[in-house]
């Protein structure tokens, strides 16, 4: 099984964690990620906030270069990425006067035939049929699972899940034997792009989710974006400075919780590069 | 404010947003509930509800102040506002759209002058290497706004946890990428 | 030999502004068959009508042309003046010069050109016009009002006591509706069941109503003044002339746990049940999809303890059939359930109720004795916050009207809480205040100003609870769209008001027409809000859109002053431009081949089969006929018919044609 691999610019960088654990789990279930060749980053939160034709064609750039590569489904684990490929697909195939423009820009074809996977998906389309008669350390804590925006929202573009309330990554909790609680701040923003220029920001907004987390008994918080990892796990300082005391609750990416379920090495889920310490 | 404080079928910015975006400005009937919901109204200036009610006026000092204001570059697009809005008033790409004029038009807030300082750095760091560049990006920031001390203890914390590369990745097509830029930033600026 | 009277109006300026109207008389004048020909100021007017009686009278007029305003205005008058002057009024036919020619066109000769092309079209057309009589049908004086809600009950007791038998159906086990679930009404703060049971009573009680309850319409056939209906009456599984009303199997009953649909889900009542004391008739049902016997075979305790042995539990649906002279559809609203707004937790917190089972909580019958208690612990709560619009004017999510009841009964709601909790703290979320009513505005203000219930202006964005309260995080628009946060101890959502569940099945069997709500359309929304467009079957109460209590009742008197209009005569008399399939002399009989195509295309099912028969009784053959009493005279029959065999009296084919050669030929 050989899908396309799009790791973008965290997961290459501040976020490896999520990548090396990405990997781990796919070779444990015989799934071959191959990274699409000379991909560049997809503009993230910047693009969109600067220009709107660099928005598109950035990620644009990367899908025609999947197609050329002959990809049919692609993997982008960043759920930022996710969204704005997804997006990207979505107003190249709707408006084709903008595919036109940005096919001149880039100077490259596009078809808008890959299908993009989320995180998500791809473990519920590969690796969730033989989880469960895997699993032999079952990851026995209650866990918050915490979505974020960008998965979810716009519904209509992304159609997956559902906007409140998503179910699906506590549904692989379960087949791992986690205890997924019940919590309010699921689809809360965690302050994104505001990391380094505002900092304060995501302290109250990364805090507020932390705390209600830990108020209802999570002992990890598990998530699918790098920047949500960040704000929740490199600004635990500015969270702490928020809530006015120190909270330890780790924040694991999901394949580094099913790598654990599974019994995949810690050292290769790369655990010891978080902020947080992970001691369960 | 003028005898003619409300003129929203002559509204300039109205009928541009309606064009470029799609966004109706007349079809909010100013419910709030983009405003109850967002993460960050209360370090907005104008909430996005105000912002939709100061656009629906067509009166051009309110459609100067929208584009002045703090509120449309603290915006984190989370789209839980369109997500909510009973009548899918498309309130993120909306705000996409004024961001991209202010700059366009210098009328960027300077309250916004760390945030901005942030998206044309990391678009600076992508432009010559493909690929995001973390310690072009902090450098890049911290000479535009000159927080030199700021996040000075992270950069090593995260050097020691491998997640902080020292040399750029850079990629093959890197004139692809420049090529794109020029035609796109490039050209707004002239 | 025809001797036609052109009459050509001025309509004060509104034609001769911009036509020639005395050119108009003179050219007509001179048409082949005309003998008459005069133009004047106002035709319409009592000596406008005179030129035309006297002339019919003098000039011996075998048929009359008006050149004046559209049909839709004065057809009716002008037709009776000419009756009234002993010509037939079908002889009179009337040109349209102001609607489709001095009113669309500039001062111009080839305005006038035109309004004399339109007096010749006529002009030919009656020279082939027929004298019509008007035709009469029976009319049986009952009516069916279909219903027994607030709507339903005011029709019937106006019909009834206008002297007409009525039959009344309900599909519930009792009449009532929504009126007999609410506490207390606004703005007067009357007490609903006090109100409402009175009449319930006098529906029971009258001479003229028959009352089936736990009834449905099954089918419908006929028309106006002559309907054939068929009602399901489905089996209570007890003999209603044994039952006394006692209540004993209610209580010995052993299955108690189902949920009350009365209380809104909120209570529990028993398989063989009684909706709510006061109902209507006060005789048990058994709910058969929960009952023990039913399902399991096991029990039967109610048929144990029953002192009149009235336990029936092999008792089949009765169909009953009736003939009905007139319906009135008052059928009602629904609520629609709000868990379609995730974001809001309405059936995953037991704290955030619709404002219906508020009804229930506030009323002393209902599941806490009129005391207002959280669902989830039973404890009073001490902060409650209503949100408007918790599916209405939601182009998004629910549906784009406004439900118009809603902002009154939240500001009834708020002022119930603050009565029955002294100390609680009450918000309500609104968009708008529509409280248009007679003493409405007054009541909200009681609301705000006496009862210190906090409005706050702007929607909600979620609802999630935490440490047993619900965080409602809102916004005030009003303060520069300040976010608000309450922590409170219940939510009431006001919900849209929909149409019922089975309302496009029922109009389907009614051939009544409806919108894309499924709400039954009337006739024309500002002047016939109580008719629909079919002849005999009437609208009352919120089935036509959502209302409240005074507008209902006020809507079907309306509808019962209709029926009884209906029913003042003994015969129905109907235009008599309608189709007729031709009859010619044996051995041809018809031209009609007998292919039905017609039957087919009929909108109104108006088309028969009719059987000729020789003296001995053996049938020669079958051909179309049209049912005078149905027929609507739209024309789609003439148009499918291959053999030419069906036309409409007043537009034959022959009078088309000449319409079209009179335009052709000059």
């Amino acid at each position: 099984m050989t899908l396309g691999f799009y790791p973008g610019c965290s997961l290459k960088g501040s976020s490896r964690e999520y990548a090396e654990s990405v990997l781990a789990v796919a070779g444990a279930f015989d799934i071959f990620l191959e990274e699409i060749s000379d991909w560049n980053c997809c503009g993230a939160t910047a693009a969109h906030n600067i220009n709107r034709e660099l928005s598109v064609a950035l990620p644009a750039r990367i899908l025609s270069l999947a197609e050329k590569q002959g990809f049919e489904e692609i993997v982008v684990p960043c759920a930022a990425c996710f969204s704005r490929l997804t997006v990207t697909k979505h107003e190249l195939s709707a408006d084709p006067s903008l595919r036109e423009r940005i096919c001149e820009i880039n100077k490259m074809d596009y078809k808008g035939s890959v299908r993009i996977l989320n995180i998500i998906q791809m473990l519920d389309k590969y690796v969730t049929p033989s989880l469960e008669s895997r699993v032999t350390k079952p990851f026995d804590h209650k866990v918050a699972c915490y979505y974020g925006c960008y998965l979810v929202r716009p519904h209509e573009i992304l159609k997956f899940d559902r906007e409140e309330d998503p179910q699906s990554m506590d549904d692989l909790m379960l087949k791992i034997g986690a205890t997924p609680i019940d919590w309010a701040f699921k689809t809360e923003c965690c302050g994104a792009g505001l990391s380094v220029s505002r900092t304060r920001s995501v302290g109250r907004l990364s805090g507020k989710i932390i705390s209600d987390a830990v108020d209802r008994g999570a002992e990890a918080m598990v998530v699918v974006c790098p920047m949500c990892h960040s704000n929740l796990d490199m600004r635990r300082d500015a969270i702490n400075t928020f809530l006015g005391e120190k909270i330890g609750i780790p924040v694991l990416y999901v394949t580094q919780a099913i790598g654990l379920a599974v019994g995949i090495d810690r050292k290769a889920l790369a655990l010891q590069r978080h902020f947080v310490k992970v001691t369960i | 404010m003028s005898t003619d404080s409300h003129n929203s079928s002559l509204s300039k910015l109205g009928t541009e947003l309606l064009v470029q975006t799609g966004v109706k400005v007349t079809h909010c009937y100013q419910c709030g509930k983009c405003t109850a919901g967002c993460p960050l109204a209360e370090e907005m200036d104008y909430p996005p509800s105000l912002v939709m009610r100061m656009l629906q006026t067509g009166n051009p000092e309110l459609e100067e102040r929208v584009l002045r204001s703090f509120s449309i570059w603290v915006c984190l697009t989370c789209e839980m506002c369109f997500a909510r809005c009973p009548m899918s008033i498309d309130i993120p790409k909306m705000m996409d759209y004024l961001r991209e004029k202010a700059i366009k038009e210098k009328k960027a807030n300077p309250k916004a002058k760390e945030i901005i300082a942030f998206h044309k750095s990391f678009l600076d760091s992508i432009k010559y290497t493909g690929r995001l560049y973390e310690i072009g990006l902090f450098a890049g920031y911290k000479s535009r706004t000159l927080k030199i001390l700021d996040d000075l203890s992270l950069a090593p914390k995260m050097m020691k946890r491998g997640k902080l590369n020292i040399l750029p990745e850079m990629i093959h097509d890197r004139s692809g990428i420049a090529a794109i830029f020029r035609k796109t930033v490039k050209k707004n600026k002239n | 030999m025809s001797k036609i009277g052109v009459f050509v109006c001025h309509c004060g300026e509104n034609i001769s502004a911009t036509v020639d109207c005395a050119k108009v008389a003179e050219t007509a004048a001179k048409y082949e068959g005309v003998t008459f020909s005069v133009d004047y100021k106002y035709m319409c007017s009592d000596p406008g009508q005179s030129i035309i009686k006297n002339a019919i009278k003098e000039k011996g007029l075998t048929g009359v042309v008006v050149g004046s305003c559209s049909p839709r205005m004065h057809e009716p008058t002008f037709r009776k003046a000419c009756a009234e002057a002993g010509l037939n009024p079908y002889m009179c036919e009337m040109a349209n010069l102001r609607e489709h020619c001095s009113w669309v066109h500039e001062k111009a000769e080839s305005t006038t050109e035109k309004a004399i092309d339109l007096v010749r079209v006529l002009v030919e057309k009656v020279k082939y016009n027929q004298s019509l009589d008007a035709i009469k049908v029976p009319v049986t004086k009952t009516a069916l009002v279909i219903g027994g809600g607030i709507a339903g009950i005011q029709t019937s007791l106006d019909i009834a006591n206008a002297g007409h038998k009525v039959i009344l159906i309900e599909k519930d086990p009792s009449i009532g509706g929504h009126m007999s679930q609410l506490s207390e009404t606004f703005p007067t703060l009357d007490c609903s069941q006090c109100i409402l049971t009175p009449r319930m009573v006098e529906v029971a009680q009258h001479p003229n109503i028959t009352l089936y309850t736990y009834a449905e319409l099954e089918s419908l056939e006929g028309f106006i003044g002559n309907f054939k209906v068929k009602i399901r009456r489905k089996s209570k599984s007890i003999d209603e002339k044994l039952c006394t009303g006692c209540g004993m199997c209610t209580i010995k009953c052993p299955n108690k746990k189902i949920p009350s649909e009365f209380n809104e889900g909120l209570g529990k009542r028993t398989a063989i049940y009684v909706p709510f004391p006061q109902a209507v008739p006060n005789k048990p049902v058994i709910d058969r999809i929960n009952c023990t016997y039913y399902t399991k075979g096991k029990c039967r305790i109610c048929e144990k303890v029953c002192p009149t042995q009235a336990i029936r539990f092999d008792q089949e649906d009765q169909i009953v059939e009736a003939e009905i002279g007139a319906i009135v559809v008052a059928t009602g609203f629904a609520v629609k359930q709000p868990d379609f707004f995730p974001e809001y937790g309405y059936g995953k917190y037991a704290d955030v109720i619709t404002g219906l089972q508020f009804e229930r909580l506030a009323s002393a019958s209902g599941p806490t004795l009129g005391e207002i208690r959280r669902p989830s612990d039973g404890k009073i709560p001490e902060k409650i916050v209503f949100l408007s619009c918790a599916g209405s004017r939601d182009e998004a999510k629910g549906i784009p009207y406004c439900s118009k009841i809603c902002c009154m009964y939240i500001a009834k709601h708020a002022m119930l809480y603050q009565h029955k909790v002294h100390g609680g703290k009450s918000y309500v979320f609104y968009m708008d205040i529509r409280a248009g009513g007679k003493m409405y505005e007054e009541f909200v203000r009681r609301a705000i100003e006496d009862d210190g219930v906090n409005y706050i202006r702007g929607r909600v964005s979620r609802i999630y609870e935490k440490n047993g309260k619900l965080i409602v995080k809102g916004a005030d628009t009003l303060l520069n769209a300040m976010p608000v946060e309450i922590e409170a101890d219940m939510v009431v959502l006001a919900t849209a008001g929909i149409a019922n569940e089975g309302a496009e099945e029922l109009a389907q069997k009614l051939h009544v027409s409806y919108d894309s709500y499924h709400f039954f359309a009337e006739a024309h929304p500002k002047l016939k809000p109580v008719e629909t467009n079919t002849a005999g079957i009437f609208l009352a109460g919120a089935c036509q859109a959502p209302r409240d209590i005074p507008e209902s009742v006020a809507m079907a008197s309306g509808a019962a002053v209709k029926v009884a209009g209906l029913f003042s005569q003994d015969e129905l008399t109907r235009e008599p431009l309608i189709a007729f399939v031709n009859r010619q002399a044996p051995p041809v009989y018809s031209s009609c081949v007998g292919c039905f195509l017609c039957v087919s295309a009929c909108p109104y099912q108006a088309i028969e089969k009719e059987e000729i028969k020789n003296r001995n009784g053996e049938v020669l053959k079958t051909v179309a006929r049209v049912n005078p009493g149905l027929c609507q005279g739209c024309g789609t029959c003439v148009a499918f018919c291959r053999t030419k065999s069906i036309d409409i009296q007043g537009y034959t084919h022959e009078q088309v044609y000449s319409e079209v050669m009179a335009l052709l030929n000059d």
